[in-house]
């Protein structure tokens, strides 16, 4: 995340001096009321934080047994089948979009850090940013207007579902990766040049090594911020019942959408449908949470120290 | 920059200088970055090439053809309305407690747990968009409905809270308000990056006229970070007026253009109107949808690009 490396100057301590110098009351009286008004706001931003996370957890509990990890909703009306297909889906669809993603996103750091120059460079930079701002929705129509070209209207793929994360995901992997890549020492390339190292093998073998943690922790990043997509998914995956693991084959469920189709027709068993939907957000925060804190694990704990 | 420059060229005299082995393997690995970086150009360009192509049908397609029997113009209109006004909403409530939450981060909370806050706010962008959208419908929805009451009885007068007031939640501010939360945190991240790098001699030399705290803020800390702040209100509003899902489960949608927050009837967005009829549509219909979200990717394309002028106005500065 950018704000990680963010130093936090120190709080300002209240100058002892004003308080004994019998500043005007007002003056304190102001500053105190401003204090107030910002701790209060920071309170005020926690407060759907904290709601969201306890009505998860509360309302994901009941919807959530061993049935919902292993069996699929083929056939299942009101209560019982589980959401093994859309698990799966999940993180097929996901799986498919960080292969795409990673290897194109790192590369393409590596040649705006190692090797960009000029125009292509530039052009690189500006386009990124872009990237980063296309809406999610906007991912899925071009995935979906991709593909129907081909195999004509209606088509709906696991893997264009990836195509369209992908389109999500590689600006934020180039961006971490980039960063990272920014901060390994020019004074271990020089060394390994001294050496009669080549430029690639310099930067396969000091380079990547140096910032592995880093890119790791980037990527991880990165696809927690897509495992939970939905708008794309909706518009290109389809919905399906029944268990179907090839992307390349037929539609495929993914939890997100699971979550919403459940909420969107629950059919004629209200709760049982919330219930599925509920557990599906649980999990899904699970998995996003989970990689998030793996995610700074493996910083704190691969990070190598650049002096 | 200039160092990468130095040990670029250092490293091209360097496999000028070795044999031609190396060169072969310098010479793939560097096609092989080239190759990356001209993919996802083309990516790009292929999303802005597929969009039009996909959504030109419809430009042009006569009113009879297009659902609700509107031209593109007036079908596409309602929906950009109500997804300004959605966002607008949200980077109103977003933005003054964003700025907030950086302040109380960055120079009011003991710096011992201000990373720990930081960390907090950032979790809520994490959270998935359709899990904004349950807890927005489920909960925060059926919470507001007194509250929209009230706004209606106190203060009707106002075309924004003219009501009736919706029963169920699904209104325009309730919306906007969960779009603010989903927003908050990359305003936040933004603001309080720029709030931590106010110089030292600038805090300690208004404390040292013995500014109050507050007074230190206000005459420092804010005018340090004020084009940081203005370009992450418009990245956020730049996020808020793609979001879909929280949109699309949340509003109860009628078509209407009105001003009125509360009510039962409220205008759709454009990335909710994709995402409600995309499944069920097809022909023509299709080709709209994508037309649709041509505009979306165009409006949401100035608001960025809005934002990085000011940024790099700023750090030219």
């Amino acid at each position: 995340m950018e704000s990680a490396s963010v130093t936090h100057s120190p709080a300002l301590e209240r100058p002892a001096s004003l308080l004994a110098s019998g500043a005007g009351w007002r003056r304190r009286a102001k500053d105190r009321l401003m204090t107030v008004l910002i701790a209060g706001a920071f309170a005020l931003a926690m407060i759907p934080l904290i709601s969201l996370v306890y009505e998860v957890t509360k309302r994901g509990i009941p919807g959530l047994s061993l049935a919902f990890f292993t069996e699929d909703a083929r056939g299942v009306v009101g209560e019982g089948g589980g959401a093994s297909h859309a698990i799966v889906g999940t993180l097929v669809i996901t799986g498919v979009a960080a292969a795409i993603s990673v290897p194109i996103g790192i590369m393409g750091a590596i040649y705006l850090n190692e090797y960009g120059q000029g125009r292509l460079r530039r052009a690189l930079t500006f386009f990124v940013d872009v990237m980063t701002g296309i809406p999610s929705i906007v991912a899925g129509l071009f995935a979906c207007a991709l593909f129907e070209l081909f195999f004509g209207p209606g088509i709906r793929l696991g893997v264009m579902g990836s195509v369209a994360l992908s389109v999500l995901m590689i600006p934020i992997v180039i961006r971490s990766a980039e960063e990272v890549l920014k901060i390994v020492p020019n004074h271990l390339r020089e060394a390994a040049y001294a050496l009669g190292t080549p430029k690639w093998k310099t930067i396969v073998k000091v380079v990547l090594p140096t910032a592995f943690a880093g890119l790791v922790t980037g990527v991880m990043i990165a696809i927690a911020r897509i495992v939970g997509e939905t708008a794309p998914l909706l518009v290109t995956t389809g919905v399906v019942d029944s268990m179907n693991s090839d992307p390349f084959h037929g539609r495929m469920q993914n939890l997100a959408v699971y979550a919403y189709n459940e909420y969107r027709s629950p059919g004629v068993f209200k709760q049982a449908a919330y219930d599925k939907a509920w557990a599906a957000a649980l999990t899904l925060i699970a998995i996003v949470m989970l990689l998030n804190v793996a995610a700074r694990l493996v910083y704190r704990r691969y990070k190598t120290e650049i002096r | 920059m200039s160092q990468v420059d130095t040990t670029t060229n250092a490293g091209q005299l360097l496999a000028a200088a070795s044999g031609g082995r190396r060169r072969l393997g310098d010479r793939v690995f560097s096609r092989t970055a080239v190759v990356a970086a001209v993919t996802i150009l083309a990516l790009l360009a292929g999303v802005a090439i597929f969009l039009i192509s996909e959504g030109y049908p419809a430009f042009t397609a006569a009113a009879s053809e297009l659902p609700e029997g509107k031209t593109f113009l007036d079908y596409v209109a309602p929906l950009a309305f109500g997804t300004v006004l959605a966002s607008a909403i949200a980077a109103l409530v977003a933005v003054p407690l964003a700025v907030a939450a950086a302040l109380f981060i960055t120079h009011i909370a003991p710096p011992k747990i201000a990373g720990t806050l930081g960390y907090l706010v950032d979790l809520l962008a994490a959270i998935p968009s359709i899990i904004y959208g349950l807890w927005g419908i489920f909960v925060l929805g059926p919470a507001a409905v007194p509250v929209l009451k009230w706004l209606e009885e106190k203060l009707g007068w106002l075309p924004f809270f003219e009501g009736p007031a919706s029963a169920t939640g699904r209104t325009m501010l309730v919306a906007g308000i969960v779009l603010a939360v989903m927003i908050l945190p990359i305003v936040s991240a933004i603001a309080r990056e720029a709030f931590a790098q106010t110089p030292r001699k600038l805090t300690e030399g208004a404390q040292a006229l013995g500014a109050t705290r507050w007074e230190t803020i206000r005459m420092t800390v804010l005018p340090f970070g004020k084009s940081s702040v203005i370009s992450g209100a418009m990245l956020g509003l730049g996020r808020a007026l793609g979001e879909t899902m929280a949109v699309t489960i949340i509003l109860s949608v009628s078509g209407a253009v009105t001003f009125n927050l509360i009510g039962q009837a409220n205008p759709s967005t454009i990335a909710a109107n994709i995402a409600l009829d995309f499944p069920e549509s097809s022909g023509l219909a299709i080709n709209a949808l994508i037309a649709t979200g041509l505009v979306l990717f165009a409006i949401t394309l100035v608001t960025n690009m809005a934002a990085r002028a000011v940024i790099a106005r700023q750090n030219h500065e």
